[in-house]
Parts: C-alpha cells; sequence; structure tokens
C-alpha cells in the first residue's frame, strides 16, 4: 500500500513538473486576434458557429501534441530538427518568414494592448511604451522559471472571460444545442468568418515555442504520457474560453442587433449594457491577452531564429555572448510597439500581410513536422501510428485548404 | 595559403573528370574515415548516372575550385553505406558539435579544407568546422553565385571557425562511435561548470553519451554542477546502474542523496545497489532526511576530533583527509558520546603551538543546528553569524553531518 501510494505521489510530481508548456501556448493562441474573431463571430452571427470549436479543438490537440511528443522524445527545438534534417536554405526561408509573420503578430499585440487600455482611458504613448519596455525588462532580467510562473498566472486571468459570460446572462440552450449542431450558411460573410476561426487556430510560431518549451523543462519520454494530459487539457480550455468570449458576444450584440464589429474594443463598449463588472472584465481580458502574447511571440521568434541558425540564444546568456539573440528580440519589440504609435500605420493592411505570410508559412511547417515525426530514426518507437497519420494528415490538407482559402480573400478582400 | 582552401560548400557539385577530360558526374558528399585518418577526406561520393560511385582520395591527381576533381585512375566502384564513413554532408553539416576550446555547442554551416599537393597528387585536409554568419552567407549563396563572387562578399565578414582538432562530434550510438573513432576525452579538460553548460545544451541521448563514455570522476563534477535537479535524475536514470553507481560514488554524499531522491524508488535503489558499502551507508542515512530540513541539505563531509586533542592530532588527522582539504574551513570536537563540544576555525591552528589543545582555539559561541530544523532557519542561521560551516546534530545532540555555504548559496539561487 505504502509503495502504491509512493508511486501515485511520485505520477502526482511528474505531473506538475510537466505543467506549463501546454497550457501556455494553448491559452495565448486566444491572443488579441483571436479574442477578436470570436467576438466578431458571436456579433455577426450569434451562436451559430459554436459548433466549429469541436472540431477546432480536435485539429489544435492533432498539432500540439506532435510537437510536445518531439520535444519529448528527441529533446530537440522544432527549428533544430528542422535544420538537421532539411538544411540551412530551407531552414533561413522559414526563420525569415516566421520573423515577419510573428512581427506583424506583435504589432497586433500591441495594438491589443493600446485599445485595451484605451477602454480604461489611458492613452497609448504611454501604455504601449510602458508595456513594451515591462515586456523586455521581465523575459530579460526574469529567469524561465519564474517566468513561466507569470504566464500560467496569466492564463488564470483568461477565466474573465468566463465570468464576464455568466453576467451577460446568454441563452444557455441555445448555446447547447448549437455547440453540437453543425449550421452551414450559404453566405459569404459566414464562410468566411469560418475560415477565420479555424485559420487562426494554428499558428506557426505555437509549434516552435510549445516543442522548445518542452525541451526546456526537460521533458523526458518517460513523463511523456503527463504532457500528453496537459496539451489536451489545455486545447480544451482554450476553446472553453473561446465558447465564452462567443457566447458573451452572442448574449451582448446579437441578441440586441446583429452587427459587424471593428475590433475586440467595441465588444468591450457592448457589453456595458449588462453591467460595469462585464465590460471591465473584457477588457481586463483583452488586456492580458494582448501583453502575454507580447511576452511570448519576440521571446519565441528570438529562440526559433537562434536555434535554427545555430546562434547562441538565451537570456540567461550575455548580450556579449548572444547579440544576435538580443538583437531580434529588442527589435521585435521596439518595430512592434512603434508601429502603434505611428499615427496613421496601416495596421489593417499589415495584419492581411500577415495572414497571407502566414497562409505560406504555415503549410510548410505542418508537413515538416508530420514528415519529422514519422522518421524512426528521430523518433523510434514513437512515431505516429498509422490511424494517428491519418488523422495527422486530413489535419493537415485541412488546415492548408482553409489557410489558403484565408489568404485568397485577404488578398481580394473581404466579401 | 589562401588560395589552396576548399569549403565543402564549394565541393559540392564540383564536376568530376575522367582521363581524359570528359565530365562524368558531379561530387555529392565526401567522407572521413576516422579510424584511418582523422583529417585527410578519404572518400569522395559522386554521381555517375543512376548510382552513386565512390572514389578513394588516391584516384584523384588533381582538384581546383575552377576545373573541378580530375581522376588519375578511373576504376570507380558504386556506393555503398559503410559505417566507418563519417560523411561530411549528411553526418556534420547542420549538426551539432562541442567546441571543445570555446567551450560550447555549435552547429557547423560549412566545413574548410585545404587542397594539399604532394608531388603526384591533390588530397583534401579538414581544417576546420565553420560557424557563424560568414559560413551562413556562404551556403545561402551557393549555386546562386560563382565561388569567386562568394569568396569576394564573404571578405569583409569575420570569419568564425573552429579547429577541427577541437571540434568534437557527438554521437550516440555506441558502436557507431567506436567505428567512427569518436571519443569524449578531450571533453574532461574543461572545466566541469561549463561542461555542465554544454551538456544541458545537447539532447538527453546526446548527454547521455558524454555521461557513459567521461571518466567517473569528471562525471560525478559535471553532473553536480548540472543546473537543474530534474535533470540530474533523468541523466542517471539513462545511465546503466553500475555506471551510474561509479559516478554517485564520487559525489559530495549530500548532493548524491539529493540526486537519488529524486528518482523513482526502484531505480534508486538499482544505483545504491551497485554502490561500494561505505559511500552506500552514508548516502542512505543522508537520504533518510526530509529534504529541505538540515538534516535533507548537510553532508558527513567533516573532521571531528576529540575533545582533549592537540594542533599536533589535528594536524595529523588532516594529513589523513586529504581528499576533503579543498572545502575544509572548521574542525569540530566531539566527546566520547561524539556530541558536538565546539568548532575551531582551521585558520587557528597556523599561529598555535602543536601542544596546544584545541579547546583552547574554539570559536567563542557555537552555532548549530538539529537535523529536523527547516531550510529558511538554516539560512536565517548561516545570513545572522556570516558562517561557512554550520554543524548539524542529531536529537541525542551528536554530530551528524554539516551544511557548508556553497550549498546554501545555491539553493538560495534557485529560489
Amino acid at each position: 500500500m505504502r509503495k502504491l501510494l509512493s508511486r501515485f505521489r511520485y505520477h502526482i510530481l511528474i505531473f506538475f513538473a510537466v505543467i506549463g508548456p501546454g497550457f501556455i501556448t494553448a491559452v495565448v493562441d486566444n491572443d488579441s486576434g483571436g479574442i477578436y474573431t470570436y467576438s466578431a463571430a458571436g456579433a455577426k452571427y450569434g451562436y451559430l458557429p459554436l459548433w466549429t470549436l469541436l472540431p477546432i479543438t480536435f485539429v489544435l490537440i492533432i498539432a500540439q501534441e506532435m510537437c510536445s511528443r518531439m520535444g519529448a522524445v528527441t529533446g530537440k527545438g522544432l527549428s533544430d530538427l528542422i535544420r538537421e534534417e532539411f538544411g540551412l536554405r530551407i531552414t533561413f526561408l522559414m526563420m525569415a518568414l516566421l520573423v515577419l509573420v510573428n512581427l506583424t503578430n506583435v504589432m497586433a499585440e500591441f495594438a491589443g494592448v493600446a485599445s485595451s487600455l484605451e477602454l480604461f482611458h489611458v492613452s497609448r504613448y504611454v501604455s504601449v511604451p510602458l508595456s513594451a519596455v515591462a515586456v523586455w525588462f521581465l523575459v530579460v532580467k526574469g529567469n524561465y522559471r519564474s517566468v513561466e510562473k507569470i504566464f500560467l498566472f496569466s492564463c488564470v486571468l483568461y477565466v474573465t472571460y468566463i465570468i464576464s459570460g455568466f453576467l451577460v446572462k446568454p441563452d444557455w440552450k441555445e448555446a447547447a444545442i448549437y455547440s453540437v449542431k453543425p449550421v452551414m450558411l450559404l453566405d459569404a460573410g459566414y464562410i468566411y468568418m469560418l475560415i477565420g476561426m479555424v485559420g487562426t487556430t494554428i499558428a506557426p510560431w505555437m509549434q516552435f515555442y510549445l516543442q522548445s518549451a518542452v525541451v526546456e523543462k526537460g521533458v523526458t519520454a518517460k513523463e511523456y504520457a503527463a504532457s500528453r494530459i496537459e496539451v489536451v487539457v489545455g486545447c480544451i480550455m482554450t476553446n472553453v474560453i473561446a465558447f465564452f468570449i462567443i457566447v458573451a458576444c452572442a448574449g451582448a450584440i446579437y441578441r440586441v442587433a446583429p452587427k459587424d464589429i471593428q475590433d475586440a474594443k467595441e465588444a468591450a463598449l457592448a457589453l456595458k449594457p449588462f453591467g460595469q463588472y462585464a465590460f471591465l472584465l473584457f477588457s481586463a481580458g483583452l488586456f492580458n491577452a494582448s501583453i502575454f502574447a507580447a511576452c511570448i511571440l519576440p521571446l519565441s521568434t528570438a529562440y526559433s531564429v537562434c536555434e535554427g541558425l545555430g546562434f547562441e540564444a538565451g537570456v540567461n546568456r550575455s548580450l556579449r555572448e548572444a547579440p544576435i539573440f538580443y538583437f531580434l528580440y529588442t527589435a521585435l519589440i521596439v518595430a512592434g510597439a512603434g508601429v502603434v504609435l505611428i499615427p496613421d500605420f496601416p495596421l489593417v493592411r499589415m495584419i492581411l500581410l500577415s495572414q497571407v505570410l502566414n497562409g505560406v508559412l504555415l503549410p510548410l511547417v505542418l508537413i515538416f513536422m508530420v514528415i519529422l515525426i514519422n522518421k524512426s530514426d528521430l523518433m523510434g518507437e514513437w512515431v505516429n501510428s498509422r490511424w494517428f497519420n491519418l488523422a495527422t494528415w486530413a489535419t493537415v490538407i485541412v488546415m492548408i485548404g482553409l489557410t489558403l482559402a484565408q489568404v485568397g480573400i485577404a488578398v481580394r478582400g473581404t466579401p | 595559403m589562401a588560395e589552396n582552401l576548399l569549403f565543402f560548400t564549394e565541393l559540392l557539385g564540383m564536376p568530376v573528370l575522367d582521363l581524359k577530360g570528359r565530365r562524368i558526374g558531379r561530387v555529392k558528399d565526401a567522407a572521413l574515415v576516422p579510424l584511418l585518418d582523422s583529417s585527410r577526406i578519404d572518400r569522395f561520393l559522386v554521381t555517375g548516372g543512376l548510382t552513386w560511385l565512390t572514389i578513394r582520395y588516391d584516384q584523384i591527381r588533381s582538384i581546383s575550385l575552377e576545373k573541378g576533381l580530375s581522376l588519375s585512375d578511373e576504376v570507380l566502384t558504386p556506393y555503398h553505406d559503410d559505417e566507418y564513413m563519417m560523411r561530411i554532408g549528411r553526418d556534420l553539416l547542420d549538426q551539432q558539435i562541442i567546441d571543445v576550446t570555446g567551450r560550447k555547442v555549435v552547429r557547423v554551416n560549412d566545413v574548410t579544407m585545404e587542397v594539399r599537393t604532394d608531388g603526384a597528387r591533390d588530397s583534401l585536409i579538414v581544417l576546420e568546422v565553420d560557424v557563424g554568419l560568414r559560413s551562413i552567407l556562404r551556403r545561402l549563396l551557393q549555386g546562386a553565385l560563382p565561388p569567386r563572387w562568394i569568396r569576394r562578399l564573404q571578405r569583409r565578414i569575420p570569419p568564425n571557425s573552429i579547429r577541427w582538432e577541437f571540434a568534437n562530434v557527438i554521437e550516440p550510438d555506441p558502436l557507431r562511435r567506436l567505428r567512427l573513432n569518436i571519443s569524449y576525452e578531450k571533453l574532461e579538460g574543461i572545466h566541469p561548470a561549463d561542461l555542465a553548460d554544454i551538456v544541458e545544451e545537447l539532447s538527453p541521448a546526446e548527454r547521455e553519451a558524454i555521461f557513459e563514455t567521461i571518466d567517473s570522476e569528471v562525471a560525478a563534477d559535471t553532473l553536480s554542477e548540472v543546473e537543474s535537479p530534474k535533470m540530474q535524475a533523468s541523466i542517471l536514470e539513462a545511465l546503466e546502474p553500475e555506471k551510474a553507481a561509479d559516478i554517485v560514488e564520487e559525489m559530495a554524499p549530500d548532493e548524491a542523496a539529493d540526486i537519488l531522491s529524486e528518482l523513482e524508488t526502484e531505480t534508486s535503489e538499482g544505483i545504491l545497489e551497485e554502490m561500494d558499502s561505505e559511500p552506500k551507508t552514508e548516502v542512505r542515512e543522508l537520504l533518510e532526511f526530509e529534504e529541505d530540513s538540515a538534516g535533507g541539505l548537510m553532508n558527513t563531509e567533516f573532521v571531528s576530533l576529540h575533545e582533549n586533542a592537540s594542533v599536533n592530532d589535528a594536524m595529523a588527522a588532516l594529513k589523513g583527509n586529504e581528499d576533503l582539504l579543498d572545502g575544509l574551513n572548521t574542525l569540530f570536537l566531539i566527546d566520547s558520546e561524539e556530541r558536538l563540544i565546539a568548532a575551531i576555525p582551521l585558520a587557528r591552528l597556523f599561529p598555535a603551538a602543536g601542544e596546544a589543545k584545541l579547546r583552547s582555539l574554539a570559536a567563542e559561541t557555537l552555532i548549530q543546528a538539529r537535523v529536523d530544523q527547516p531550510q529558511d532557519r538554516i539560512f536565517a542561521l548561516f545570513d545572522k553569524y556570516n558562517l561557512l560551516t554550520l554543524p548539524v546534530v542529531d536529537e541525542d545532540g551528536k554530530l551528524a553531518g554539516v551544511i557548508t555555504a556553497d550549498d546554501v548559496i545555491s539553493l538560495l539561487r534557485q529560489k
């Protein structure tokens, strides 16, 4: 009995030892862009789009699971593996795309910081520089373990969306029905919105970040079972939050008068009639999500690039030892925050461009992932099983199709 | 001199000409056979129609950037994979190696070779492994621009290379390591703290390979410098119990106990079984204590003498404990029941006469801790009394071990 207890204790310990990467990556998926997408879906179509969350969760789990498995088994980051198996040129191309895509993402995050704090009457000329400096210092001066704790705490703050969802008092019965009942409308706007929802689900940087974080955490193949649980729980939680965002906007905006909203700020304002708290929580959630992603994106980009191209990386290195790492990290923050302060900067155009680049990069990343995870000299007994491969390829093809559709629409203009 | 250099990227794709100057194929890869010669390229792999052909080094007449490889013997054999061959393109390019002089892990971008002419024929000697921007540029542009242009372009960028003798290839497979004549002896000269930093950057399999082959004493010092307890545990876990036991025996008992307590009971028992009886009992005793109590922090490496002993006795005792001298700064006096009586700062022995009683040299107040006292209390004692070494006693007042400042510092840093 005692032995059994000690075994049990050991497994619990393992679970807490691996917790972090999967959760954080999945939750950051709901960044300012994600929140906008879900808010817009709820505002215009009410509960109808809820059914997509189930397949989205599935797709997210498939992709995340592969990366955390590769990290645990090989002990190497995704950009390391791509470099070792596909060579320098391809890695360089991918890293160049990754930097561009992530730069526009960082811009979007700082724009989210600006607009969420403007809801609290803080000027963006104050909030954005301050947040940029804070983000820079947090990561450079803190050590990874304490930073990870702050990130996990940030994940908990997403609960604000769940509460504001309740405060709006939506129609739960309808929400429940449409969560499992697929509805297709032959309406260009609706289809575009669905594509947008799925398209924002998997971002290339997430795969790089997750795998590096799993490696950094020192998760081994033996502990991988616990890590897998974490990934699955994280993905489910992320979509639960998405559910509440859609439901809140459906209850607050769609029920009153369905409309197109331009940004997440508008969604927050629409919550005002449902009480100060609903509004405050939604706005605070937006700020949290934006600044959280603004911390992780530049860091993860600088890491991936340096890993892949073989430069020294890591915040535990000095500026002298890892100049390129610090240069990239700082440049991403400065440029990302800087453009938000430029009046009339074509931010929307930049974000559209980022979607196009994303559409080029994501298929590459996903295909490389599937190829890598099927290499038995890398993965040994941990290669994909045949059924898993089938599901993976299906996911990859669907994701590529949807992303390309999104690119097509982005290039031709929203219908 | 500089004219005789050839980069591996330039060799790739170089035309191969037969005796009559007709092109028979292009170079695809080049290989060393380290058991024969550690730096001379032994074979060139060439495409000839559908199959790959092997050219031995003594079948080549001349090698030049303009003209390519000219043969002196046309009887070529088809290529077959040979386990004694280290292929530059496949096994070295884009992989990680250890830079022994720079004490870090680097990624290979290119390889610099020298064309050495000895009368009748040219051979290629591997000189350096290239890392850094210059070689990245070369890799990216190769094939897009003529080699001469690239050489001119790269001149502005300072080279960043590692001499081949100081580049240590990492190979997890022990059999292959033998066949490729790879050893980690060079690593044993690196300071354990630096070696730990290197090891932390590698994947678990590579880490294991290094610990498996280096000298147990170096391995023990390195293992105790590895920062994360989790990684320490997984390194030990991956090793054969005999090797793990050899390493643990070389460690300070308190550190050994700390690491073993991180392992699953079965694994740590397996390692303890393999250990010699004396260190085994010490470690086992330490394992009984709670990790964050004085008992868990202490080690049993101290020198104690009877309360009536003289300075001469102390000198004799020190001569008998030479392996402890490096870290020793305090002696302890015990009575015939082994109870702690006094602590003597080591430096007080020097001015004292040989016959003087140690009692008379004792520190004025005796600061001590009990085995069950919590960690925080211990830190407070160290801070308040500026201690270097704190004696720990059991329930009966018997001296059980000592806690040293270096253990306290590393624990505080982890917080």
